[in-house]
């Protein structure tokens, strides 16, 4: 059966264009305040969202999200939160595909198979795990199969051609390729090491590679659209609502306001 | 002393000590960690390597440390004989310098200018700051903004030897953050970039190269005690945080089946409280910082806050090693409140005219314990894994050593 994510991307580039992936931290600024900024990136373009597992070591997220997270975690989220998340979420928006991007220990520490199994039945179409290398996936990657779950990979510019092949072929749904060598967070320039990543990444796979870290506007959406098949943004959402502050109308404004702009500029390669 | 880089107990090849260790690490970082195994192997069967760091260890550390019988803190110790196995004597006052050097070297091996380290205490930020002035790199140290108030000695020592030191804000602001924040650092930066990691943590191969490095603390003890006593000793006890001390002068006694090592971890204000950092007596298996190991954590797998007096001992994960030694039953793990640490300091000061740092004072501690449950008849070997000049801001507000109100006991 074709994955919900393989689906939504296959839709996305029978349209000639980038797919528009948000990120946004579940339990940012509250459960019920998160839930309705995830939706607010969906109705403003995004084909798919992740939704963050906030985390209290996240050694690959810059300030912006580091700051989303503490802010959900001193709010008191739980995994269980994060999985009600991902369950509104994908029932109010049935074309969306919904992954959950989280560091290991929180599902090491739930239960894999738990995890994979509460996950598939809140809708969930799969999961980004950045500090999971291939190595050490065997079971969680085994309990994703049995429920239907995608496990989205990361590839770097450190990654050498041969680890590249290893990677990908133990992936699916798509490929991460991160535009810098560094953590999140938005940057004036995408790195000029995407193209060529994401050229040697599909050296390696049929699978669609998208593009994330730094990305910010509709312009560098445009930049990225043309040599990749989506195109992801997280810190620059965060941003919005962190400036927006108490108020949460000009925060939903803004962050369906950034992915509209971010739309448009998918769909201009 | 090249025999230090070539142990028995290595871990298997993907870093696994039984079901801990591992490399739980972002793409970005892969490279650069094979690198640096693939680097470290070549540089342990490399007669070069050894004879170099050989040296520095000699002529720069001024190894071999001595091993000092410490008769009068033997009188409260139940009579048992003690035994201090005197790394605080190296240069920079610590154990940490032993695994530095080697590192340093292993850096000018892969070409790189720059080197980034976490501290707690500041000890490994100071033995590295110091080997960076030697070897010309480029030196950032990250430490939790708590430690750099209760360890400004050290963060004045770093900044004199040429290192940058960046207080870490994040978080808990202490150990674990600035392991955190130097990882981030790491994956900007991996091209010019060595992070030198301080304990024998981390994802593969930074545990088992920073213990074989430090390996030289129990050849050389062990060698000492049989000289001095004839014999091996009963114990070996040694303070564990991320646990590099203890697995230097641990490792060479594994094969010795009658020597119990004893691993002494911070009881902090209580275990009883949530203000400890005994990641091994009441942590459960994790993954953080690269390495699956005890950790400290909540039910969904959030770090919990550690605590401990000792900055170098306040830290929410423990090396892979000990974890294994730990299942296994090869080495116990007590632990020791901050209360019972500080007594230890002031004991062993003032009967010996040796001022521990407050790492080496949970040891001594646990040695006290030890010697009264053992008797006149046992020989305890204690590694002094650092000296307590840097303690001394700490240890004056705890006794009331300045013309001010003491915060703790003054007796």
């Amino acid at each position: 059966m074709t994955s919900k994510l393989t689906t939504v991307l296959a839709q996305a580039g029978a349209e000639d264009r980038a797919a528009l992936i948000g990120y946004l931290p579940a339990g940012f600024p509250s459960v019920d305040g998160g839930i309705r900024a995830i939706s607010a990136m969906i109705e403003g373009g995004c084909d798919i969202v992740e939704i963050g597992l906030p985390h209290s070591d996240p050694v690959l997220d810059g300030a912006t999200i580091q700051t989303a997270d503490d802010i959900a975690l001193r709010g008191g989220v739980r995994i269980t939160d994060v999985l009600r998340t991902v369950k509104e979420v994908a029932d109010a928006h049935p074309a969306t595909a919904v992954l959950v991007m989280t560091y290991w220990n929180p599902v090491d520490r739930y239960g894999v198979a738990r995890f994979a199994a509460d996950l598939a039945a809140a809708g969930g179409a799969g999961v980004i795990l950045p500090d999971l290398p291939v190595e050490e996936s065997g079971e969680w990657r085994k309990a994703a199969g049995e429920h239907g779950l995608d496990t989205v990979f990361v590839v770097a510019p450190s990654s050498k051609d041969a680890r590249l092949a290893e990677v990908t072929a133990a992936g699916s749904g798509f490929v991460y390729a991160a535009a810098v060598m560094g953590v999140t967070g938005s940057r004036a320039q995408v790195g000029d090491l995407a193209e060529d990543l994401v050229a040697r990444t599909r050296a390696t796979t049929e699978l669609p590679v998208c593009v994330g870290l730094g990305v910010s506007n509709g312009a560098q959406a445009a930049q990225v659209a043309g040599f990749a098949d989506g195109v992801i943004v997280g810190s620059a959402f965060v941003q919005r609502i962190l400036d927006a502050g108490a108020d949460e109308a000009a925060a939903l404004d803004a962050v369906g306001a950034l992915a509209g702009e971010l739309a448009q500029g998918v769909r201009s390669r | 002393m090249s025999e230090n880089l070539t142990g028995p107990q290595v871990p298997d090849a993907r870093g696994y000590f039984g079901a801990y260790g591992g490399r739980f690490i972002p793409e970005a970082l892969v490279a650069a960690v094979e690198q640096v195994a693939e680097e470290y192997e070549k540089a342990k069967n490399d007669p070069a390597f050894a004879a170099e760091l050989d040296l520095l260890l000699k002529d720069y550390t001024g190894r071999p440390s001595a091993l000092t019988d410490v008769h009068r803190f033997s009188a409260e110790a139940g009579g048992a004989r003690v035994l201090l196995k005197r790394e605080d004597l190296n240069h920079t006052g610590s154990h940490k310098i032993n695994n530095v050097l080697g590192q340093a070297l292993l850096t000018r091996r892969m070409g790189k200018t720059r080197i980034i380290a976490e501290t707690g205490a500041g000890q490994h930020g100071v033995a590295t700051a110091t080997a960076c002035a030697l070897f010309g790199f480029d030196c950032t140290i990250y430490m939790g903004e708590v430690d750099t108030e209760r360890q400004a000695l050290n963060v004045a020592r770093m900044r004199m030897l040429g290192a940058e030191v960046v207080a870490v804000k994040s978080g808990s602001r202490t150990l674990k953050d600035a392991i955190n924040e130097a990882f981030r650092d790491w994956v900007a930066n991996v091209d010019s970039t060595h992070y030198l990691f301080g304990t024998v943590a981390g994802p593969h191969p930074f545990p088992a190269m920073v213990r074989d490095f430090h390996r030289v603390i129990g050849i050389e003890a062990r060698r000492q005690v049989l000289e001095r006593t004839g014999r091996l000793p009963d114990a070996v006890v040694a303070c564990v945080g991320g646990g590099s001390n203890a697995m230097g002068i641990f490792h060479e006694f594994i094969p010795d089946a009658g020597v119990r090592l004893i691993g002494c971890e911070p009881a902090g204000e209580g275990l009883e409280t949530e203000r400890h950092g005994a990641t091994l007596t009441k942590g459960s298996p994790g993954v953080l910082h690269g390495m699956r190991t005890y950790v400290l954590q909540d039910e969904d797998g959030q770090t919990v806050e550690s605590h401990s007096i000792s900055a170098g001992l306040d830290y929410p994960g423990v090396g892979p090693e000990h974890a294994w030694l730990k299942d296994t039953g090869r080495a116990e793990y007590r632990t020791v409140t901050d209360d019972a640490a500080m007594r230890a300091l002031r004991l062993l000061s003032r009967t010996e005219g040796i001022i521990p740092a407050i790492e080496s004072a949970h040891a001594l501690a646990g040695a006290l314990e030890l010697g009264r449950e053992l008797g006149p008849e046992a020989t305890i070997l204690v590694n002094l894994s650092g000296r307590g000049d840097k303690d001394m801001h700490t240890a004056a507000q705890y006794f009331g050593l300045y013309d001010e109100p003491a915060k703790g006991e003054n007796r």
